[in-house]
This record gives C-alpha cells, structure tokens and sequence, in this order.
C-alpha cells in the first residue's frame, strides 16, 4: 500500500517533469528534429530538381567515398571527395596548430599586465566578433589578392617583381581561418593562464628547473584545459568552415561546408549533402572524444 | 670565526622603482649565516626580511652588494643554479602532480636516475611521514599536510640552504606548534643551514640558533634568541620582541631618577643625561607598598589570561606599567583597583637602552 510519503514523492516527480516540458520539448525540436531530418534524407533518393523522393536508397552514403563512372557505370573510389575531406581535416588541424602558436603568447601577455591594460586588450581581442565575418574575410581577401595591399607593397619596395599568388589557395584558407578563428584560441587560453598561480613559475627556477621545463613541464599542464577548450572551439567551426574557403580559396579549393553547399544548390543531390554533413557530424565527435580521452588520462597520471 | 659562513650578505642593497617613487627594500645590509644554523630574519611586514630572502634565493638581483654562498659570489646566478631552496608561505605546490612528484620535481630536474629520485622522494616521506599519501594531489590535502609536502619538496635535492618564507602563518595555532618543532627537528637531522622568516617574535625565539630584527630594511640587531630578548639594542628592538616597559628617566651617579621620582639602579656603564630603560612584565615583582628600595604604585587594572594574570599598575606620574603575576590556583590575585602597591624588579632586569 502507498504511503503518504510515496505519494507526495510520485507527485514531486510529476510536477519536476511537467516543469521541466518547455526545455525538453524546446530540445527534441530544435536538437534533435533537425538531425533527424537530415539523418532520414541521407537515405533516401535524390529528387529531379533538388529535394527528395520518398524512396529508400543507400547511395548517398556509398556516394560519399565512391563515384559512379559515367562512362562504364561501375563505382570507384571517389578520389575528389577524399580530397575535399583531407584538406578539410589538414586545414584545421594547421589552423588549430597556428592559432595556439600566436595566442598562447597572446593571452600569456594580456594575462600578466595590469588591470587597466588587460580590460582594454581583451576588448581589443573581441572586437571582431562584432564585425560580420564575410566582412572581415573579404578584408583579408583586399589584402592579400594578387592587386592587394600586401603584393602592392612588396611591389613598390622592390622586394619582388611578380604579385605573390596567395588568393586562391590553401594557404589563403589557411590565413583566413587562423585570423578569424584566433579569439576563441586567445580568450579560454586567458581565462586559464588568469588562473595560474604565477609563483609556480618561482617554484619551478627554485627546483633547478629551466626555463623551457617550467613551460613544458609545470606552465602546459596546468592551463591544459585552456589548452583544449580552445582547440575544440577552432578546430570544429574549421572543419565546417563555407564562408573562408568560399571567398578565399576560389572555387577549387573546397572544404567539407562547401561540398555540403553544393549538395543542395547545383548539385541537386539532398541525400548526398546530408550524409556528408552526418560524416562531418561523427569527424566532430571523434575529435571530442579523443581530446576528452587525452585530457583525463594525463590528468589522472600526471 | 670558528663555524664556516654558509650564506653571507655584503652591503646588499634593493631599490624598487626610481626616483621619488622608488622604494628602498633594503638598505646595505650585510650579515653572515654560518653552516647549519637556524637563523631568523624577524621584523614587522615591509621590513625587507623577504626581499633579503629572495636575493639569497636569486628570484631578486641586488640593485648593490654582493650575496655569497660558501664564499662564491652567487649574486648573478639565476635561482636554478643555486643550490638553494625555498618553502614557500602559499606552499606554491605543482597541482597537477601527485605528491610524490612534487617530492622529486628537483631531483628530476638535476637530472637524477628514476631510481635515485624515487629512493629520495621515499626518504623524504617517511622524513615528513606523509607515506599513505604519495599518490595524492596536494589540493587533497589538509594545510598541515601540504606544508609538510613543501618542506619535503624543497629538502629532497640536499640543498646547501633552505629558505623558508613565514611558512607556518596559515596554519592554526596548534599546528602551528607542531610543525615548529617539526622544523627544528628536521633541522637537526639534516644539519642544512635553514634561514627563516617571520613576523612572529615567539616562533623567532623558540626555533633560531640566531636571530636578526630586521626594520626599515636594515638589521638592528643579530644574536641568539636569548641575547636578543635580554640585552635588546634599542626601544624597538626591546618592544617588537615580547612585551617590555619603558620607563624615561636623567641618570644620577649609578642610578636613574624616574619620572616617577623614584630611583632605580641600572647598568649605565657611563652613560648620562637622559636614559630609557626597558623592563618586561615577568621580571616585576608586586609587594607591599612603602616597602623600602620599591616604587610606589597604585593598581590599573588586572587581566586574567589563565596561568598568569597582568596587572597595569601606575606610577606616581601617571606612567603605566604591567606586570606579568602567575596566577594563584583560586585565580584571583586579590588586588582590587586603586590599591597603593610596592614595585620590585628582578636583578639584572633593567636594561638600558641605546638611543
């Protein structure tokens, strides 16, 4: 028989679900409904002039690795979209690589100045996110085009007699990634190397220990989670970056985004774009998993 | 000199900022620490007691002077490459290695054999018997615990000196206690020369082999705890350390006129005109007023603090001074306010201070 106390607990339960409905609801709909519908047209088949068919079809996943001949009919290894998919991972990979690079010095410096300075440096670093981010890449374009700034400039000095080629390439993509993705290196890197307790750094010289070992050995380990906080935050919006590559790197050097983009605009093949995005999905969250796997295991060995 | 200098000080000196900004941490001080002693660097908070520990550590370079370990010049020497280490006051334990690392973080950047650093790290456990928690982190530890995982940690590479910045103060009271006769014990068992800084005149007495009362960044004073506290140089010197009367008096012949009236017999040694005396508050006898070779007093006050009990008494004058009475077992001294009493000192208690 139900005691009094049980009931109240049952009622207790009901009223936490039926507050918390708005959120999950909100949830299934706007997280999960969408992938879903993507999920479910990556098996259908593509329709006549773009949309789907209701129709089951695996073809959109063979199409993401192999291509039909449309000569002989048979498949082959679709050698174009692997390519796509390896400039994708490389490009972020040398994007996440650089922005720490450049903003590891960046936030160890706003970190370690006065109060006053540090407020204004930190504005300074988010100000582009105010800026509209095809703004920016078209600033980045203007400066680096064959009659940009940059290649007038060596051109008047007399350091070269030919424009550099840098619009248009990989490089370019390269650049424009790491200048608009290198905030969100230099902002959780700070929030970290705030954190740090800098008499560590005394600790360390008092131990005999170099320079060099009291970055590698006490500073990187100890703003780590800064460390990975900000790759997550380059390395995924790199993977499926569209505007950059787009405006950067021309029509030929596509990235994932891209090959996505022209799934549902000229390539008329909705199920193709939408297992291509479930593949960049799962690139994504083998990524996560292994970054959270590396941080546990050095944390708990350390 | 029979004892060899470990560490010695020559006219050191350290500006901070120039000009009329610019500080004087520390001004021309030279001292000499010998081998294995404990010695204390004691002074109030901006003395320069922690600026001079920072240039023996080499974290600060003297803006002038020289610092010596074992008679080499080590003033240039960056800290990695003096064998020298420090206990830090906020401990500054690496958080992301257990305690066992942070034991052997010194002996692995020497560059030590695995085997070499585990034998020490092991060692140095059971020295600070912390065995069960060699696989911690220190921010499982309790305060007293870290404290020892520091000292452990700076002991392990056998230093020549151990600097140990007010390492007990964020300890409670008992612990406190504690881990200073930890201190000395470690001290005595590794014979490394400990230079300690505090601002805690009792922790200073009971733990140096010598001691030196640091104010305005220089040394006032340097010498044993009990030379220190019964022949202080000057009035700071003889207030900072324990309690201590001043009584302002002209001196007559071998004795001192107080201004009071009274006449008081004191070491002048020749000293004349006007003279301060410093008496402490252990060293005053109560006893019946009129009694002859007694200063008359009437009773203040009287605070019980358990096993003594002060009683402020006034001179004549109007001059307050306290006397530290051991409580009787009922706890009560039975001297009521305004009672006329009789005051003695203990021989020898009188010290006359220099200016």
């Amino acid at each position: 028989m139900p005691t009094a106390e049980d009931k109240a607990s049952a009622r207790n339960a009901r009223t936490v679900w039926l507050l918390s409905a708005p959120a999950l609801v909100l949830l299934i709909l706007a997280a999960s409904g969408p992938l879903l519908i993507v999920l479910v047209y990556s098996f259908l088949t593509p329709g006549e002039y773009g949309n789907v068919e209701w129709a089951f079809s695996t073809k959109a996943w063979v199409g993401i690795l192999y291509s039909r001949d449309i000569f002989d009919g048979t498949w082959k290894l679709a050698d174009a979209h692997l390519t796509i998919f390896w400039r994708s991972v490389k490009l972020s990979l040398y994007t996440t690589l650089f922005a720490f690079i450049a903003g590891f010095p960046t936030a160890w410096f706003i970190a370690t100045r006065g109060p006053r300075a540090r407020t204004a440096l930190l504005f300074l670093i988010t100000i582009p996110f105010w800026t509209n981010l095809l703004v920016r890449t078209f600033a980045i374009n203007q400066i680096i085009r064959n009659e940009g700034v940059l290649n007038t400039l060596l051109l008047w000095l007399g350091v070269i007699d030919t424009p550099l080629a840098i619009i248009y390439t990989d490089f370019a993509v390269f650049l424009g990634m790491t200048y608009v993705y290198l905030p969100l290196m230099v902002l959780p890197l700070f929030a970290s190397i705030d954190r740090f307790d800098m008499r560590l750094l005394e600790a360390g010289y008092d131990l005999y220990a170099s320079r060099w070992q009291v970055l590698r050995r006490i500073v990187v380990p100890v703003v780590k989670p800064g460390i990975i906080a900000g790759s997550i935050l380059v390395f995924i919006p790199s993977l499926g970056a569209y505007v950059t590559p787009r405006i950067l790197g021309g029509g030929r050097n596509m990235m994932i985004g891209n090959f996505i983009d022209l799934q549902f605009g000229a390539g008329r093949n909705w199920p193709l774009g939408a297992s291509l995005s479930m593949t960049l999905l799962l690139i994504v969250a083998v990524a996560l998993v292994f970054y959270v796997r590396f941080a546990n295991r050095e944390s708990r060995h350390g | 000199m029979t004892t060899p200098v470990s560490v010695e000080a020559r006219s050191a000196r350290k500006d901070y900022g120039t000009g009329d900004e610019g500080v004087r941490a520390l001004d021309d001080v030279s001292v000499r620490i010998e081998k294995g002693e404990f010695f204390t660097l004691l002074g109030p908070s901006g003395c320069g007691k922690t600026t001079l520990l920072r240039l023996i550590a080499g974290f600060e370079t003297p803006t002038a002077g020289q610092i010596l370990l074992e008679g080499r010049d080590i003033t240039e020497d960056p800290p990695n490459r003096r064998p020298v280490n420090t206990v830090f006051q906020s401990y500054a334990l690496f958080p992301h290695l257990s305690v066992a690392r942070n034991i052997g973080f010194g002996l692995e950047m020497l560059g030590r054999t695995r085997a070499d650093v585990k034998r020490a790290t092991e060692k140095m456990l059971t020295l600070v018997q912390l065995e069960e928690f060699a696989s911690r982190k220190p921010q499982q530890l309790s305060g007293g615990q870290q404290q020892r995982v520091a000292l452990a940690r700076a002991l392990a590479p056998e230093p020549e000196v151990l600097l140990l910045d007010e390492p007990l103060s964020a300890l409670d009271l008992k612990l406190r206690k504690e881990m200073q006769r930890e201190l000395k014990r470690l001290q005595t068992e590794t014979g490394i020369t400990f230079i300690f800084v505090t601002h805690d005149q009792e922790e200073a007495l009971t733990m140096s082999d010598r001691i030196a009362v640091m104010r305005s960044g220089r040394i006032l004073q340097v010498g044993s705890p009990r030379d220190i506290y019964n022949h202080p140089v000057d009035r700071f010197v003889a207030d900072f350390i324990g309690e201590t009367n001043f009584l302002s008096g002209t001196a007559e012949g071998a004795q001192v006129r107080l201004t009071s009236g009274d006449l008081v017999s004191a070491p002048l040694n020749g000293r004349h005109g006007e003279i301060t005396l410093a008496v402490r508050p252990e060293q005053i006898r109560l006893c019946a007023s009129g009694e002859p070779g007694s200063l008359r007093a009437t009773i203040a006050d009287t605070v019980y603090f358990g096993t003594d009990t002060h009683c402020h008494v006034a001179l004549n004058d109007g001059t307050e001074i306290v006397a530290r009475l051991q409580s009787p077992p009922s706890g009560d001294v039975g001297l009521v306010q305004g009672a006329a009493v009789g005051l003695r000192f203990e021989p020898d208690a009188v010290q006359v201070l220099g200016d």
